[in-house]
């Protein structure tokens, strides 16, 4: 059974701050969405307010052709991983799996036999009468994935679940994570602060900030393609070039960045381009060069990165960082010019 | 290599324990000894002092009241202080901060002094039996016990299990009997232990509300004591300890004491 969540104009309070600001998205059966944001954006509190754990001041929630905006938490058939993993301390890896089997007045051989599948499913059979004390954090966030799902949720939800695990096995759980969700093709929401995280798993990545959704998109559209400067900042543009429009001949727009500096940028490479916009680039999307046209630039600190030399360059407009070919090294204190490259930068509008 | 310990701090540790355990030892001298009054070291060696508190009636009559007294009030004082510790706990954000203060004022108040105040207000004011009022009496002194010991082992209890349980399909009382309550069962029982112990042992509250025909162990133990000046209250002395060592001795058993301190 795959059902789609619909979340309409949703708002919450604490107290009199308003942590959610009307807030609509709409998660496909069978999709994984990101909220992806820093802390205090609201992803959290989205999440909660799915749970039931907190009650919004407006809107509604619909989980397929289900309103569960006013049921208790206890009701509404979501399946919860947390950040600290949640496991009853006072129950074995096997019966804390059956716990909610034994909620819905399953009969003890047959939960037992359904909690044992969902551990071998997660390689944790040879542990299943442990008490969770006694299991790495690896494990234990295997457990509370298996108790989730075997209770076959028509939604899942994460949140931060693997926020405190290492790095190594951060990669091998996502993966994890997303086959079980794909192989039961569990409609879920993933509440996260890790870029890379919400990228490598989700179908689309909602980016929150100050209780609102900024963009919803798939990974490839937002890395390549950010619709704000706040988006674009947060995916990982390190330079944001505020230019005006000084002159526009045909396609060419000839614009001036502070200090003076002028660019001529293709209409028919970068796009339309307004009056008064943001250039953004990534350290990849500006080709350093001895010489040609672009913004002239005093090359400072050069960091190796094994696959580029990056520089922090001095220039007209602030500074900028760069990345150049690793064919062409050059010193510290040298001249160069900086060329933006359509297909790495974006247009867009200034913020206020 | 053992240790060295510095030689006067060794010194005040055997003073210290010495002033402890000295009491104790004569307390045991003077119910053993073979005189019609209280004294020590004891002169001849005897078991007749035991022997005669089962003689007096008053003896064992209020002996009763006193476990009665003891278990009811506690049992009052965690079924309020449960909950109580629970919730500030639980909503130790949105609750204001003077309210878990609140639960230990009759700590905080000298104990005549909620003593008296008990007596004008359940015994006088609400006109309750004396055997209620103490019960009653007893709850309110030994709450902040409850209050504090349940709420230390809440204080590490991780209340998202409780989310976990609900998101689970588990109702909220459920999740509170099979989820809350198994993972605090050694606070429960600290806190029972150290309000029984109390409540047997107090004085200064219960004085205010022993009444005509009913009064706890202690207050009769200074009633016999004002005209009978033998050895029979050393004896006494010494089964009330034994109860409370035994008590202990008990919980060592099974959870160890350690955890009492914790």
């Amino acid at each position: 059974m795959t059902v789609s969540l619909t979340i309409e104009n949703l708002s919450a309070h604490y107290g009199t701050t308003q942590v959610l600001k009307d807030l609509s998205i709409s998660v496909a059966a069978g999709e994984l969405v990101s909220l992806l944001g820093s802390s205090g954006c609201g992803k959290t509190t989205t999440l909660r307010l799915v749970a039931g754990f907190l009650q919004p001041t407006s809107g509604r929630i619909r989980l397929g052709d289900r309103d569960l905006t006013t049921l208790p938490a206890h009701a509404r058939d979501i399946g919860l991983v947390f950040q600290n993993y949640a496991l009853f301390p006072h129950l074995t890896v096997l019966d804390n799996v059956a716990f909610g089997l034994k909620q819905r007045g399953i009969a003890k051989p047959d939960r037992a036999k359904r909690a044992m599948a969902m551990l071998e499913r997660v390689g944790l059979a040879p542990l299943a009468d442990r008490l969770p004390a006694a299991l790495s954090g690896g494990q234990k966030q295997r457990v509370a994935l298996a108790r989730a799902l075997v209770i076959e949720p028509p939604l899942l939800m994460f949140d931060e679940p693997l926020s405190n695990l290492d790095a190594k096995l951060r990669i091998d759980m996502r993966v994890e994570i997303r086959q079980l969700q794909r192989a039961n093709g569990t409609t879920s929401l993933y509440v996260t602060h890790d870029q890379e995280e919400a990228f490598s798993i989700s179908d689309r990545v909602a980016i929150m900030n100050a209780g609102r959704i900024l963009q919803l998109d798939t990974p490839e559209v937002l890395y390549q393609k950010p619709a704000s400067a706040f988006v674009a900042r947060f995916v990982g543009f390190e330079n944001l070039i505020r230019m005006k429009v000084v002159e526009r001949q045909a396609a060419i727009v000839t614009a001036e960045a502070a200090g003076g500096t002028r660019l001529h940028l293709s209409q028919d490479l970068f796009g339309p381009i307004k009056d008064d916009f943001i250039l953004a680039c990534r350290a990849d999307g500006l080709a350093v060069r001895r010489d040609g046209e672009g913004i002239p630039a005093l090359l400072g600190t050069r960091t190796y990165l094994g696959r580029a030399y990056q520089y922090k360059c001095e220039t007209a407009a602030g500074e900028i960082t760069a990345n150049g070919p690793l064919s062409d090294p050059l010193d510290a204190g040298a001249r160069a010019v900086l060329t933006p490259l359509p297909e790495q930068c974006c247009i867009l509008d200034p913020e206020d | 290599m053992p240790t060295r310990i510095h030689p006067i701090l060794g010194a005040f540790a055997i003073l210290v324990f010495f002033f402890l355990l000295a009491p104790l030892v004569i307390i045991v001298g003077a119910a053993l000894s073979d005189t019609t009054f209280l004294t020590f070291p004891p002169q001849g060696l005897t078991l007749r002092w035991f022997a005669n508190i089962f003689q007096i009636e008053a003896f064992r009559r209020t002996a009763i009241t006193s476990l009665q007294v003891a278990l009811l009030g506690t049992g009052l004082s965690l079924l309020i202080g449960i909950p109580a510790a629970y919730a500030l706990n639980r909503y130790r954000v949105e609750l204001p901060r003077w309210l878990s203060t609140l639960f230990v004022l009759p700590i905080l108040v000298p104990e005549i002094v909620f003593g008296f105040a008990l007596m004008k207000s359940i015994t006088i004011g609400l006109g309750l039996p004396v055997f209620i009022s103490l019960v009653v009496g007893h709850a309110l002194l030994i709450l902040p016990y409850s209050v504090r010991v349940v709420g230390a082992s809440l204080a590490s209890f991780d209340f998202s299990i409780e989310e976990a349980a609900r998101s689970l399909g588990c109702p909220p009382l459920k999740t509170f009997m099979t989820v809350v309550l198994p993972n605090i069962r050694a606070g429960v029982i600290a806190a029972f232990i150290l309000a029984f112990i109390t409540s047997i042992n107090d004085v200064s509250v219960s004085v205010f509300l022993t009444g005509p025909g009913i009064s706890t162990l202690p207050i009769q133990i200074l009633a016999h004591m004002e005209q009978f000046f033998d050895p029979t209250i050393a004896s006494v002395s010494v089964l009330l300890m034994l109860v409370t060592v035994g008590v202990m001795a008990i919980v060592e058993a099974t959870l160890g004491l350690t955890f009492l301190t914790k």
